[in-house]
């Protein structure tokens, strides 16, 4: 029986996890897929928005500004990679009502640091934009961080703080039972629970239904993304936005915290709230948009695309209601990421308002080391690793420099990796412009080792995702 | 009748042209560069033969390169894989030792094509 | 920091014919750093023969033309570390590697030999649409599962791209039990050699489809098939051809890239349509002392070409080292016309022969290779038809060199007339 269930491991529920973690109580994390941060989360801009973009007096914009206060101290604290490397909402001069609009709203809205600058001011600092626009709305807040490596440091930090996490764990099925809800999974496993919290991303109205609640529904909405070879990770120093538009803040051009050229998303609302595909006409869209922002994007750097399905609600903000020892966290589409630290403070309040009532552990650990990022260390602390574990003399992925024994530190550590896709989250292996076209064969090896199963037992993303089949020679 | 053929001797790949009776016995050949493909002309149109190229399990675990030292009936390849597949190379089984001999009645011996043990 | 007078970044076919062509010109203090477990490249996992016909005159397998000179540089104790990968190579020639015995360390080099090689153009990079599962590999991915872990990555194969190695994996899949179903080929011609389409797929009714290209991917965990379709002139799918084709794999054959980070880290120009170093005809770089060889120059075809042009390298660095610094004479710029598209060397500075390698940007039939120096034309080379999928070479003499007055050659093709 646990105090508490999260239903969903996205970045969400992670934080809440981790925040949750300080309090002697027994805590779950459930998750469908086989890993955590399989959501929209493992597919988004990857942006803390500084927070002028939300109708002042919305949740988004109050859970948003406070978030991206918090964000810097969260990276820190669980040993995720941050950078504030600053905004920016460019137009045309026929926009330029749009950027003092936007100005104004950010100003209500609390967020420090804005102002607008011309044209001179604006190639000074970005030399790549295309010379036709004008102006732009500069916010000196705005960060980028990774959203899975974010949400996987979040839920470890909750898991060594003694959280469990359960996996391939799909939610069929909620029931109260007198003062106990009864989880139960496809699979037939059940969990019981005296508080849940429902941070199911696109399938939040669904959990939400089991509870009782239908006011409301969610749906999905498509963001495809091109990510570009590191050698364009210079393009733009800063996060490069478009004056938005109702579907969402456009298409943007940004660096990434690991030093890639991100370029997304687009915006197309969605039925399948499992279909993350790529379409060829959403290529299309972002090399047009993407170049009313840019001059002379590298295209043919292009080393990977993607999609991610955003958690649109019906209400048009965040939906968070706390109702019978259940709070629900719904649409909690873009500004998502940069609310998220909020949004679990303030479940943390609303759980103390429906009476929890816990006393903070004494053993409480609140930072998270990292996982060993070889490339980033000085000579001296490489040289002194390979010492101690000469798993770490060994690069396995050559293009982002990932070495065995990180690979390995990120099958043992919480939550471990199992597969192949959930490596590549953690170490980068297989990330590089190569996509693991030389690794993904020595990481099936070591996985296969490190978990004691067969190689054709190891799978890119758990499920049916296998990699391969059967010995070609039959056993021995 | 004519047939036309891509020589599989070397990297070239000559464009060959048999001309063949209606018993298709070959009458002439032309396209080849080298002696060779000729031969491989003739061979082809009457009975068309290849090397193959494998992995053969180890004794403990994975798998060794092997070849057939000879070219070998083309329609007979599959059925020397399944002859190929069930046997077990010692592990101390160096760059050219024979694993099967006159695999199939065939004459060509399969060797591997590495030592096991690198 | 240790000296060594020639180091050879990596220990495949190029790395070890480029060492043992320094050793038998007489260096001595030679160190080959390889990052993999042993000597041989990527021809470890080509276990299909067809190499070595001009080395060795005798068809060998991947393996055992590796073997050849593993044995060679054995035979001269060539000192090599394996497991060790190169970080960094600085423009005066100081090489940061790293190994799980030694830990980080650094070499001053006399010489470089840069020889790592081409890796696989991924799925990424072709922007094809649908969703992400597993079972789309790239065909030396593959390759490495079939042939050195002894696993099955697929029973029902879409292969895009009909470069040799797709060719090889197609004949490989098949004899190891699975069922390809097509070979699907953007360009209205192969990209592979004539043998490997004959051999690989014809011999086993495997249809090869130019013009087509995979536009998408389907299946949610494992692939489960794939929509293709015929493209118009310019490369763009055909809406009314698209057919799906029900399959759980497709390999990627794609094209090959020269992994040159460490080249571009050196602050070597590259050439925008190699990939690889500008060069010299001894294959020596813009920085004087460090050479480049093999895939990572240029991608070849054959690997006895690899071979060859790595002993050039090989010979011209332990020249530099014993000789000591050359006053060059005045460079000679070759120049493609686009039908060629490029040529290697990219310069020359020398007077005497030598062998200019190129490809050709499509299939051209009854067509002569023309070099001019100016308005005189010094080379007219009829040719039955040249492929982009193969290496051609001309040779350039001494005389012809020495008499050219523009200071650069023209290299071009010509219709017949």
């Amino acid at each position: 029986m646990y105090d508490i269930v999260i239903i969903g491991a996205g970045v969400v529920g992670g934080m809440i996890a981790r925040t949750l973690a300080k309090y002697d109580i027994n805590l779950c994390i459930l998750e469908k897929e086989n890993d955590v941060a399989m959501g929209a989360t493992k597919a988004n801009s990857a942006i803390v928005h500084a927070g002028f973009d939300a109708k002042e007096g919305s949740l988004k914009a109050k859970f948003n500004v406070r978030g991206s206060e918090m964000m810097e101290q969260v990276a820190a604290e669980l040993g995720v990679k941050y950078k504030r490397n600053e905004s920016l909402v460019v137009a045309f001069e026929n926009e330029r009502a749009e950027i003092e609009a936007i100005y104004e709203r950010g100003l209500r809205n609390g967020v420090k640091g804005l102002s607008i600058i011309e044209k001179d001011e604006l190639f000074a600092l970005e030399p790549n934009l295309n010379p036709d626009l004008s102006c732009a709305l500069l916010a000196k807040t705005g960060a980028i961080v990774c959203p899975y490596e974010l949400c996987i440091a979040a839920v470890g930090n909750a898991m060594d703080n003694g959280a469990d996490l359960k996996l391939d764990f799909e939610v069929v099925n909620i029931e109260k039972n007198g003062e106990v809800y009864v989880i139960t999974a496809a699979d037939g496993r059940t969990v019981e629970a005296k508080y849940v919290i429902n941070s199911a991303g696109v399938y939040s109205d669904k959990i939400a239904a089991m509870t009782g609640d239908a006011d409301f529904n969610v749906h999905p909405r498509r963001g495809e993304y091109m990510l570009l070879d590191k050698e364009c990770g210079k393009f733009t120093q800063r996060t490069i936005f478009h004056t938005p538009t109702k579907m969402g803040k456009g298409i943007l051009v940004s660096p990434t915290v690991d030093g890639n050229l991100l370029l997304g998303p687009t915006a197309v609302d969605m039925e399948d709230k499992d279909d993350t595909s790529t379409t060829s006409e959403g290529f299309n869209t972002i090399i047009d948009r993407s170049t009313d922002n840019a001059n002379g994007i590298p295209f043919n750097k292009v080393i990977t695309s993607f999609c991610g399905l955003r958690a649109v609600g019906s209400t048009g903000d965040f939906i968070i209601k706390s109702r019978n020892n259940v709070i629900t966290l719904a649409g909690i589409e873009s500004p998502g990421l940069s609310s998220a630290p909020a949004i679990a403070e303030y479940v943390e309040e609303l759980l103390k308002e429906a009476g929890m009532n816990a006393s903070l552990k004494t053993d409480f650990i609140p930072t998270r080391k990292p996982a060993h990022a070889f490339r980033e260390m000085s000579l001296a602390e490489k040289n002194e690793i390979i010492k101690k574990d000469n798993r770490y003399g060994r690069i396995v992925c050559r293009c982002e420099g990932v070495t065995e024994g990180e690979i390995v530190e990120a099958i043992h550590q919480n939550p471990p990796a199992s597969d192949v896709d959930g490596v590549k989250r953690r170490t980068r292996g297989g990330m590089g412009r190569c996509q693991g076209g030389f690794c993904s064969p020595i990481v099936v090896e070591i996985l296969a080792r490190e978990l004691e199963r067969h190689i054709d037992d190891i799978t890119k993303f758990g499920k049916g995702s296998v990699l391969n089949y059967n010995k070609t020679k039959g056993d021995m | 009748m004519i047939r036309e053929l891509t020589c599989i001797i070397c990297p070239k790949g000559c464009q060959l042209k048999v001309e063949l009776d209606e018993n298709k016995k070959v009458i002439s050949v032309t396209g080849y560069t080298c002696k060779r493909g000729e031969v491989y002309a003739n061979t082809e149109c009457t009975a068309p033969m290849r090397t193959i190229t494998t992995t053969a399990a180890v004794i403990g675990g994975g798998v060794v390169p092997v070849k057939t030292d000879k070219t070998v009936p083309k329609e007979m390849m599959f059925d020397c894989m399944k002859v190929i597949n069930q046997v077990r190379v010692s592990e101390d089984a160096k760059l050219g030792d024979i694993v099967i001999e006159n695999i199939l009645g065939t004459g060509a011996n399969v060797v591997t094509t590495r030592n096991v043990k690198i | 920091m240790s000296k060594v007078d020639l180091v050879i970044i990596g220990g495949g076919p190029a790395g070890m014919s480029a060492a043992v062509a320094a050793y038998d010109a007489g260096l001595r203090n030679i160190l080959i750093l390889e990052r993999d477990t042993s000597l041989g490249g990527i021809l470890r996992q080509c276990i299909h023969n067809g190499f070595g016909l001009h080395r060795f005159k005798e068809e060998l397998t991947g393996p055992e033309y590796a073997y050849r000179y593993e044995l060679q540089v054995r035979e001269r104790n060539i000192p090599f570390k394996l497991n060790t990968m190169v970080l960094n190579v600085s423009p005066d020639k100081v090489i940061t590697a790293m190994n799980s015995e030694d830990g980080m360390f650094t070499i001053e080099a006399g010489a470089i030999i840069l020889a790592m090689g081409c890796r696989e153009r991924p799925k990424g990079a072709l922007n094809i649409a649908g969703s992400r599962p597993a079972g789309i590999f790239t065909a030396g991915t593959a390759q490495k599962f079939v042939n050195m872990d002894g696993y099955m990555p697929g029973k029902k194969v879409v292969i895009l791209g009909s470069g040799d190695i797709g060719l090889i994996m197609a004949r490989r899949m098949t004899l190891e039990g699975a069922k390809v179903e097509a070979v699907c080929e953007l360009m209205p011609y192969s990209g592979g050699l004539a043998r490997n389409i004959e051999q690989c797929l014809n011999d086993f009714n495997i249809p090869l489809m130019l013009s087509h290209t995979v536009v998408e991917i389907h299946g949610k965990e494992r692939v489960t098939g794939v929509t293709i379709a015929k493209v118009d002139e310019r490369r763009k799918p055909i809406p009314e051809t698209k057919q799906y084709i029900e399959c759980d794999t497709l390999l990627l054959s794609c094209g090959l890239i020269p992994e040159n980070e460490l080249t571009r880290g050196a602050g070597i120009s590259i050439d925008r349509v190699t990939n690889g170093a500008f060069v010299d005809q001894n294959r020596q770089t813009d920085i004087e002392g460090v050479f480049a060889c093999g895939n990572v120059l240029h991608v070849h075809d054959l690997v006895d070409y690899v071979s060859e042009e790595s002993e050039i390298a090989g010979k011209a660095a332990a020249a530099y080292i014993m000789n000591g610094k050359h006053e060059k004479a005045v460079a000679i710029e070759l120049k493609t016309d686009g039908k060629i598209r490029y040529t290697v060397p990219q310069r020359i500075t020398s007077e005497e022969n030598v062998t200019v390698y190129f490809r050709v940007a499509d299939v051209y039939r009854d067509v002569r290779i023309v070099v001019k120096d100016g308005e005189n034309v010094i080379i007219n080379k009829k040719k039955q038809k040249v492929a982009p999928g193969e290496m051609e070479t001309v040779t350039l003499t001494s005389a012809m060199i020495n008499g050219i007055t523009s200071g650069s050659l023209s290299f071009g093709i010509e219709g017949i007339n």
